[in-house]
């Protein structure tokens, strides 16, 4: 039998909206306490809240080793602020920056913008690639060590490690290089929802993390095997690829009444994963469906932070750590690092191209 | 009986990219690194400035079809950064420098309410229209706006914006909105509730007669490049004089000239290190791309330290990329051409000369009564200043100018308000539902 991979833990801060920061940073210290790779705020232009990655920023200070992934939706901005607020993240949070790629499908956001009407998500998700691409692009296009401060010659920047990105795609072109240099990561982790066909392809070649949602662990072991297959036919080195499940929990069953705001429990996409129950049988879910290999860790999405968060750190990570399934401590710096991910090599500078 | 003194504005500028940061000074730190910004912010809030003031560019500058390698370059996102430094200050006002052209008004109004409510009532908005269509190659919207239509877009995109924090009640009650406009047909619901300043504050930066406009219809604070007295005056008098139309008053628009200064143990001393910054500031290399940018020609072969060439400018040029283009670069070469040949100096003392803009050099004391004049003689408001050196550029001000401002009564002793609009002694906006 293999070696069982190390088991990665992540966790969602949505809920109800909240409107100040000291909500978000208690719950990011309490997963920090927990010694979790990441946690996530979902985003999208019509829900009521906090623009996500602008959270994340003002948590980043406040924390020291977690790291903070922000949904950010690619159909209505720009490709170049996206991939300048990320690699920004990633400089204000010393490499512990992350980006969970989705796309804005309904007329409701469109009207927002008044710029293009709804499209169907397949070709949302194709544009949504090609904002990943670009945005490595643009993360690449200033080599690390690009500034050199040379007094001699009078020269801040080498101008032979900048690049243009030259970017054509069917919906936008960037021409490049970036404003913002190379980012401590390289390229801040990259997540996909690879639950639906739509997303699956884009999440085999662009995510770090994958993220899908099944009931059963053969379920997720078929999307898994999937999307590493088709990662290889994109040249990419499987191995370099961490799925997680995504898992709705609700561990408030002794609570009497739910937190305010909580008057439904939250839609359950077909096929999704749901779990009701203490925190002793979710490690012991965790435990069991990580020994059957079928995913590299979890991507818990509590009903209501405010409260399961605790018990999930407390509890279940406790006692993961105590069967020594999970890490004890934070043995690195970046998101990169916790995943067990390298920094990636500059596209640029291995083509050893000037521009 | 004393008359109460007027109190002054201060803004500090983090001196990131531009060509009059002293990057090879030993003290020069990152411009990239949060410590940076972390070291600035703390520091002007030691001082009880204002605000923090992040400037934007969209585009690496280009050179003859190259990326120009002479200027600090590099800079991490605005609001991003803002929000990061929300975590490590309490007071300080949080503003950040975004274009009006390549941006979409529902997206950007969502980010400044929400550095507003991450900051509890600091944030601003510097609305900057942007000058070419080079900077365009890097959004969707491509492409250039020619400048009235930039300055419709502005205003049409501010009022936008405020229309959106306001669509939400003081109470808390989410209503739906509509706008249909010449640049913009949007409607839906807001997803943040109004913010803790009612809206973030709005600058505005640009010099054209329509900017000074815009400026009087629609910003709380005007951020101008007029730093000397004389000229302070004038632009003071003409945009105040701009209010009445719009029903506001006089003191509801702050004018804060950019400034730069130089601190020494006594003004003679002060004098001899502000001649040095110039120097480092403009180096051999740099001299000679001044020169280019208005002559529109490669000039790589003369000698900075030799005379001026007696060419003529190229007005159609390409030359450089990324930069406003002189109106009347024939005349501007003429009065360059005269300075030097009067007092006999080379092109790069010519450039020393003419580009120079230390706007207060002398002792504390003596720079602190300079600011003081500005405002008693109404040439501005208060001031941003815009310091040489990352990130501790800012260091002497607070220590040694501070003092003397708050004992001659010309700046706060502490913050009385949390939000950056008490600050500014501007009133929270009437909501408009
Ligand atoms: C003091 C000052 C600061 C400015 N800062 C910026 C800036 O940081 N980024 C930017 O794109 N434009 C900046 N601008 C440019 C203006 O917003 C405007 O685009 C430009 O001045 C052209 O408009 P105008 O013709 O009205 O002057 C600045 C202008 C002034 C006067």
């Amino acid at each position: 039998m293999s070696a069982i991979r190390p088991l990665h833990l992540a966790v969602a801060l949505d809920g109800p909206a909240r409107y100040d920061a000291d909500h978000y940073v208690g719950l990011a210290r309490l997963a920090e306490r927990g010694a979790l790779d990441f946690v996530t705020l979902g985003d999208s232009f019509a829900r009521p809240g906090l623009d996500a990655l602008a959270v994340l920023s003002r948590i980043a200070p406040a924390t020291e080793r977690i790291g903070l992934v922000p949904t950010v939706t690619t159909t209505h901005t720009e490709p170049f602020h996206v991939s300048t607020a990320v690699a920004t993240l990633d400089w204000v949070s010393r490499g512990r920056a992350g980006w969970t790629v989705d796309v804005s499908t309904t007329e409701t956001e469109a009207r927002l913008f008044g710029r293009r009407p709804a499209a169907p998500a397949t070709d949302l998700w194709r544009e949504a690639g090609d904002v990943a691409d670009v945005a490595r692009r643009l993360w690449d296009s200033w080599e690390d060590g690009a500034e050199i401060r040379d007094t001699a010659t009078g020269r801040f920047i080498d101008r032979d490690k900048l690049h243009h990105v030259d970017f054509e795609g069917s919906a936008f072109s960037v021409r490049g290089p970036s404003i913002v240099p190379r980012p401590p990561q390289g390229h801040p982790v990259t997540v996909v929802d690879g639950t639906g066909t739509a997303s699956r392809e884009e999440a085999a070649r662009h995510a770090d993390v994958v993220l899908v949602r099944a009931g059963a662990p053969d379920k997720a072991a078929v999307i898994r095997e999937d999307v590493r297959r088709r990662a290889s036919a994109h040249g990419r080195d499987p191995e370099a690829i961490r799925v997680l499940v995504s898992l709705a929990v609700d561990l408030g069953e002794v609570e009497a009444s739910p937190e305010p705001g909580l008057e439904s429990r939250p839609e359950l996409a077909a096929g999704g994963s749901y779990f009701s129950g203490g925190p002793v049988e979710l490690a012991d879910l965790i435990t069991q469906w990580h020994q059957d290999g079928a995913v590299d860790g979890f991507h818990l999405v509590p009903l209501a932070p405010g409260r399961d968060l605790e018990r999930i750190v407390n509890g279940t990570v406790a006692l993961l750590q105590h069967r020594s399934l999970f890490r004890t401590f934070y043995p690195g710096g970046t998101l990169r690092e916790h995943l067990g991910l390298a920094r990636p090599a500059n596209q640029y500078a291995l083509a050893g191209g000037t521009s | 009986m004393t008359a109460v003194r007027k109190q002054m504005h201060l803004a500090a500028h983090f001196p990131g990219v531009n060509n009059t940061t002293v990057w090879a000074d030993p003290r020069s730190k990152s411009q990239i690194d949060f410590s940076s910004f972390e070291h600035l912010a703390r520091t002007a809030e030691r001082g009880l400035f204002d605000f923090f003031f992040l400037a934007e560019g969209l585009r690496l500058r280009e050179h003859n079809g190259r990326i120009h390698d002479l200027d600090v370059v590099g800079r991490p996102e605005s609001l991003t950064v803002l929000s990061a430094l929300a975590a490590v200050t309490e007071r300080l006002g949080l503003a950040a420098t975004v274009n009006a052209t390549f941006n979409e008004p529902y997206e950007l109004a969502r980010r400044l309410a929400s550095l507003d409510h991450l900051s509890g009532g600091r944030a601003a908005w510097n609305v900057v229209t942007s000058s070419d269509g080079f900077t365009g190659e890097n959004f969707r919207r491509g492409g250039f706006l020619d400048r009235a239509d930039r300055y419709t877009r502005a205003a049409e995109f501010v009022s936008v914006a405020r229309a959106l924090w306001d669509s939400w009640s003081p109470a808390g009650a989410a209503r739906p909105f509509a706008h249909d406009g010449r640049h913009f047909a949007i409607e839906g619901e807001f997803t943040v509730p109004r913010s803790p300043q009612g809206h973030p504050v709005v600058i505005q930066a640009g010099d054209s007669d329509e900017g000074r406009e815009f400026a009087a219809s629609a910003a709380d604070v005007i951020f101008t490049r007029h730093g000397t007295l004389e000229a302070g005056r004038a632009f003071y008098a003409d945009v105040k004089g701009r209010l009445a139309r719009y029903g506001r008053s006089p003191d509801g628009l702050k004018v804060m000239p950019g400034v730069t200064f130089v601190i020494g143990d006594s003004d003679a001393e002060a004098q001899e290190r502000a001649a040095e910054i110039r120097r480092l500031q403009v180096s051999p290399q740099n001299a000679i791309l001044a020169l280019e940018l208005i002559w529109g020609r490669d000039l790589s072969s003369y000698d900075p330290e030799g005379p001026l060439p007696d060419i003529d400018p190229d007005p159609d040029s390409a030359l450089v990329q990324g930069r406003v283009k002189i109106a009347d670069p024939f005349a501007t070469a003429a009065k360059w051409r005269a300075l030097s040949q009067a007092k006999g100096l080379s092109i790069r003392q010519t450039v020393i000369e003419t580009t120079g803009r230390q706007s207060f050099i002398g002792s504390a004391q003596s720079v602190a009564a300079q600011m003081e004049e500005f405002v008693a003689e109404g040439a501005a408001d208060g001031f941003i200043l815009v310091p040489h050196l990352t990130p501790g550029g800012l260091d002497d001000f607070v220590e040694e100018v501070v003092p003397l401002l708050q004992e001659r009564g010309a700046f706060r002793t502490e913050y009385s308000g949390a939000t950056l609009r008490s600050h500014l002694g501007l009133a929270e906006p009437v909501w408009k539902g």
